[in-house]
């Protein structure tokens, strides 16, 4: 993919989320941090293909500590944002 | 995933469904009912993008990787199922941490090993606008690292809440500011280590010193700000990997953070610059109260506060962070259900900025089993305090300061306020009179005719109330 298609969806995603975002109710907002605290470590794809990295043995290794963090915050935000998500009842 | 390497079709497509379940997350949030299908459905997402890079990538032996996930994951887990939920802001400020952390070391293994993410030019060299990526992803990664560190710690209470400041700190950050930026453009000439680490190393150090001197009570546009930059520094990365899931994740979380922190700024009346800048609450300690420590007042007991709700129509109790320090949630919950079985009509009003970030009270509340129609925000609910018997103040201070509204000296005025005098009585809990908010202002409320202070700690006194209503 060229730069330009990549920037656009970018510039793309980011109206997205902007009306997105917009919609969520503010009782919600502290379970809105915790999940795109969640989906931002989608960043352990990266880390995955650096801890692969044959011949370059420290890539390797920041590779396989950034999939250790990456995999807290994946497991904790998700399993948080459930937790709290949970909790929010109506009445009766 | 670079020129000349074989590009899957339905590796992109995977890419762009794990970037579309993420949309359908947030856009669950919109309301309780959806939100946890939202939630599975970004669970989903990540399953998706995982497991379509293990099966096109060559990866790293899976006995290191399952020890790596394994180890992560238990910590995670289990720190999600423990954490107490009044401890929430800090327990986001520290997952707002590891993932730039983790935005950093990714960047650092495509720097060290360019050839596995296929940033490399015909010459052998690191493709110049991958270049520029990979500095701006460690810059962003590496401040919202250390500046997720002091948050944290200045929520959990490891280091004071208080604004700390540096003379000269302006110029300072300023100068740090446009190093890393002006050796990010130097970057695409010249892609020697140090210009790399130093990049990574100014980008730590002005972490740190951008939220030192930012106090406890501006800590909900800090969360959000950071949370933001979590979301930038993942979309970074993902223009270097050309990853679609990463670039519309990124876009996400980069606006959902900047939304929350221009949502908190509104709330507060004050700008984002001003936030940043910081300082807030420092300069006020040094006189100018004085004046109001003379001023009559009414103090009432638990029984007078049970006697007034009792006989009350409608309440409306405003929460704030002094409720979340006592955790006098569950026992403000049991008052409502008294106060229910009286024949009141029980509310709570939250003001935006109430508790140490974005919807801090909804939650707590939640967790104490408040249904949450009867949860209303600001805008929703002020109208009614003027028909309303009782507001009832638990931990909120500022939020209720008329003087916002009339005041133009005070360092709040502007600042949306909840109108609690409005109601014919105004019961406000606090521990004693001397204290002030975290704006450093008296607040008027504490001497109107239609106030009675409840001086006590904030769930003892709920307690109290809770006997003397039976």
């Amino acid at each position: 993919m060229d730069f330009i298609s990549i920037l656009s969806i970018f510039v793309l995603a980011c109206f997205v989320g902007y009306y997105v975002v917009w919609s969520v109710t503010p009782a919600l907002h502290t379970p809105l941090m915790a999940v795109t605290n969640a989906i931002s470590s989608v960043i352990i794809v990266g880390a995955l293909i650096a801890s692969a990295a044959s011949g370059a043995e420290v890539a390797k290794w920041l590779g396989l500590v950034a999939v250790a963090l990456a995999s807290v915050n994946i497991f904790g935000g998700f399993a948080v944002t459930e937790r709290m998500l949970a909790m929010y009842k109506k009445k009766g | 995933m670079h020129e000349g390497a074989p590009v899957n079709p339905w590796v992109a497509l995977a890419y762009l469904v794990a970037g579309i379940c993420f949309i359908l997350a947030l856009r669950g949030l919109s309301s309780p009912a959806s939100s946890r299908r939202g939630n599975r459905l970004g669970m989903l997402g990540m399953a998706i993008a995982v497991v379509t890079t293990l099966i096109t990538h060559e990866i790293a032996s899976p006995i290191e990787l399952g020890a790596a996930i394994a180890i992560g994951g238990v910590i995670g887990f289990v720190t999600a199922r423990r954490i107490a939920m009044t401890a929430m802001p800090q327990l986001v400020a520290a997952f707002h941490s590891l993932v730039g952390m983790a935005a950093v070391l990714v960047a650092a293994a495509a720097f060290l090993n360019p050839g596995a993410f296929g940033i490399l030019g015909p010459d052998g060299e690191i493709l110049s606008i991958s270049r520029i990526e990979m500095g701006l992803g460690v810059a962003i990664g590496a401040i919202t690292f250390s500046g997720s560190v002091i948050a944290f710690l200045k929520l959990n209470g490891n280091m004071s809440g208080k604004p700390i400041l540096l003379p000269g700190r302006h110029v300072i950050n300023l100068g740090v500011l446009a190093g890393i930026l002006g050796l990010i453009g130097y970057f695409v000439t010249d892609q020697s280590p140090w210009v790399f680490w130093t990049v990574t190393a100014l980008s730590f150090v002005i972490g740190f010193l951008l939220i030192v001197p930012i106090g406890g009570a501006d800590m909900p546009v800090v969360v959000s700000m950071l949370n933001s930059y979590s979301g930038w520094a993942a979309a970074a990365m993902g223009f270097t990997l050309h990853n679609t899931a990463m670039i519309v994740t990124g876009a996400l979380v980069g606006s959902s953070g900047a939304i929350l922190s221009y949502i908190m700024c509104r709330a507060m009346n004050r700008s984002f610059i001003s936030v940043i800048a910081g300082g807030f609450g420092a300069v006020a300690d040094s006189g100018g109260s004085g004046a109001a420590i003379d001023r009559p007042w009414k103090r009432g007991s638990a029984e007078d506060a049970a006697f007034l709700m009792s006989q009350a129509e409608q309440v409306i109790i405003v929460p704030g962070y002094g409720m979340a320090v006592a955790q006098a949630q569950h026992a403000l919950r049991e008052m409502g259900d008294k106060l229910k079985e009286h024949g009141v009509r029980v509310k709570y009003a939250i003001h935006p900025v109430a508790g140490r970030m974005p919807g801090h009270m909804n939650v707590l509340l939640a967790e104490a089993n408040v249904p949450y129609d009867e949860v209303f925000e600001l805008e929703d609910i002020n109208s009614e305090f003027a028909q309303t018997d009782v507001a009832f103040v638990i931990g909120a201070n500022d939020v209720t300061n008329p003087a916002a509204k009339t005041d133009k000296s005070s360092p709040i005025y502007g600042m949306p306020v909840l109108d609690v005098e409005k109601a014919k009585t105004v019961l406000f809990i606090k521990r004693s009179m001397g204290g002030v908010g975290y704006a450093g202002v008296d607040n008027e409320l504490f001497y109107r005719d239609n106030t009675m202070m409840l001086l006590a700690d904030a769930k003892k006194m709920v307690e109290e109330i809770v006997k003397s209503l039976d």
